[in-house]
């Protein structure tokens, strides 16, 4: 299988990347490389092997339940663009 | 055309832990914007997630009091999309493999008892507020709530009409409260309801096209807006239009759903195993420690007073709609060893007293002892009917006993035969008319009669003993 130039728009447009009408060919020609790898990888019997979700054989560790973080907040805003009222202002989301 | 109705239910439960999922911040509700926010929250690059014990712990027994497969090895997924409250680009949820899978939970409507299988229940973290009004055009983010704990459970569409929704959620309530799991605030967030709505015609099996309601944070508004929903598809229906797959709001104030404007990649999140946070790993030893410590369950302790108690299946599923009343119950049941009567009041005047003051059986301002007192006096005949609600009513505003106040105001019903007789005397003496009828057959001049002496004795002469006495003299 292979992407096609709409396909490539619209992953660009769900990732938030901006990729001109110029750029798009290169950018295909790559993802299409990468395919051409995972086409490969398909093609490899795994039945009956368990999927593997991360390359480690180790498992997650968990922390105890208790509040450790201090208010940092000042510091966190003071790099924001524009706070006010403790809130971080962002372009208006909805209309 | 017959309709049959079809729902199914995912519900966020917030999970009551001191800190959020993957940091350490706290999860106190109602602090000053952005105050408990760590690295982590904010999604500083490179900060690190780090998994909270006590969520793993609370879904674990949740799984296991759904009867499910608690899974021993999950995955962390992300789910990509784009909005300021989540400032990561991506929320952390469990996808392939959710921690929680194949439950099932019992709900009661009316008579009627029904199993509602539970596809999964998978933990991810919440997003942050947005707040849209009041800054000049823009919006504000607040991100105390982003990595607060939650647990999703998501039923198959097994439910076929509101009512049945709605026992399913309260159900999942009252489970999740009971386990502590949760706080059960709904004002605040802690149980919020998405319904899956959709209908087709009925002996139909395909299922029609389903429109899921969003954020229902009250099992009103969840009837409410289940309600509106299948008589719009119904209309649009019939009007020969077609049903639209969407995402809707419940706007209670009109009492209709509105669909939400949809972005036709709204639902592509991308989800990937999360390569920060290994597989999550449930040991035995895990499983056999939250087992052991496990209470008695809402349905195992319903199943409990049906047979212990004799009470109906209805009864009983409302005195174990939550620990506190279930524990309320048996104490006044135990205390007086009248399970009947005692589920009879619980369930009655004081489900009715607490209801008009607004009131939780946690604030009831009668103690289980206190009611029991009163049970024991309706069981043994000291107090009619009628004599044990002016005795609840003492009850419920002074902080004396049932005795003390049958003592108090003089209550005690009268059963001494001798008295009864005398006012039954005197009651057939001044009212000849009556005597007359009823002996011309006229049984309801028998009830003007014992209504002149339950008059004569203030109500407090015995009511079996007053008709039995009436018609002896009369006979």
């Amino acid at each position: 299988m292979s992407l096609t130039h709409e396909d490539v728009a619209r992953i660009a447009r769900l990732a938030r990347i901006e990729v001109s009408g110029a750029e798009i060919e290169a950018v295909s020609a790559d993802l299409n490389r990468i395919f051409g790898l995972i086409e490969k990888m398909n093609a490899v019997d795994t039945d009956g092997i368990e999927p593997m979700a991360h390359p480690q054989d180790v498992s997650l560790r968990l922390r105890d339940d208790e509040v450790t973080a201090a208010d940092r907040r000042d510091a966190f805003q003071a790099v924001a663009p524009q706070v006010e009222a403790g809130l971080y202002l962002v372009p208006k989301v909805i209309e | 055309m017959k309709w049959e109705v079809v729902i199914g239910l995912e519900v966020h439960v917030q999970l009551s832990t001191k800190s959020k999922i993957f940091s350490g911040a706290s999860t106190a509700f109602g602090a000053a914007p952005n105050t408990q926010t760590a690295v982590v929250d904010i999604a500083l690059p490179g900060a690190l997630p780090v998994m909270n014990r006590a969520a793993v712990d609370k879904a674990v027994r949740l799984g296991l009091a759904l009867d499910a497969t608690v899974n021993r090895k999950s995955i962390f997924a992300r789910k990509n999309y784009f909005y300021p409250d989540l400032p990561k680009g991506y929320q952390i949820s469990q996808f392939e493999l959710p921690i929680v899978e194949h439950g099932k939970l019992s709900i009661q409507v009316g008579d009627a008892e029904k199993v509602i299988r539970v596809t999964r229940a998978h933990l991810e973290e919440d997003a942050g507020k947005s707040l849209h009004e009041d800054f000049h055009g823009a919006t504000g983010i607040d991100l105390n709530r982003a990595g607060t704990p939650l647990l999703e459970v998501v039923s198959e569409p097994d439910m076929r009409s509101p009512e049945e929704a709605v026992a399913y959620a309260r159900a999942l309530y009252t489970l999740v409260t009971w386990l502590g799991i949760c706080d059960g605030n709904m004002q605040e967030g802690s149980f919020r309801v998405d319904a899956n709505v959709s209908v087709r015609p009925e002996g139909q099996t395909e299922f029609g096209t389903r429109r899921e309601i969003k954020n229902l944070n009250s099992f009103r508004f969840l009837q409410q807006a289940i309600e509106a929903e299948i008589q719009w598809q119904i209309e649009t229906l019939e009007d020969g239009g077609r049903v639209q797959q969407a995402t809707v709001l419940f706007d209670p104030d009109r009492g209709e759903t509105r669909a939400m404007r949809s972005k036709e990649d709204a639902h592509d999140y991308r989800y990937f195993p999360d390569p920060d946070l290994l597989p999550l790993v449930v040991s035995e030893a895990l499983i056999e420690s939250i087992k052991a410590d496990m209470p008695e369950l809402p349905g195992q302790m319903k199943a409990r007073f049906i047979a212990d108690y004799g009470l109906s299946a209805y009864d009983a599923s409302l005195l174990t709609a939550g620990r506190a009343i279930a524990a309320y119950f048996e104490a006044v049941a135990k205390a007086t060893g009248q399970g009947k009567l005692a589920a009879n009041w619980v369930n009655g005047e004081l489900a009715a007293r607490l209801n008009r003051d607004g009131l939780d059986i946690a604030a009831c301002p009668i103690s289980a002892e206190r009611l029991a007192g009163l049970v024991a006096r309706i069981a043994d005949n000291t107090l009619s009917s009628k004599l044990a609600k002016q005795v609840f009513d003492a009850l419920w505003e002074s902080e004396l006993s049932a005795d003390a106040i049958i003592e108090r105001d003089g209550l005690k019903q009268v059963s001494d035969v001798g008295a009864i007789e005398k006012m039954v005397e005197e009651a057939i003496a001044a009212n000849p008319k009556a005597v007359e009828e009823f002996r011309a057959g006229k049984e309801k001049a028998l009830n003007a009669l014992a209504g002149q002496v339950m008059k004569a004795s203030r109500g407090k002469a015995n009511p079996a003993q007053v008709q039995e006495i009436l018609r002896a003299k009369l006979a």
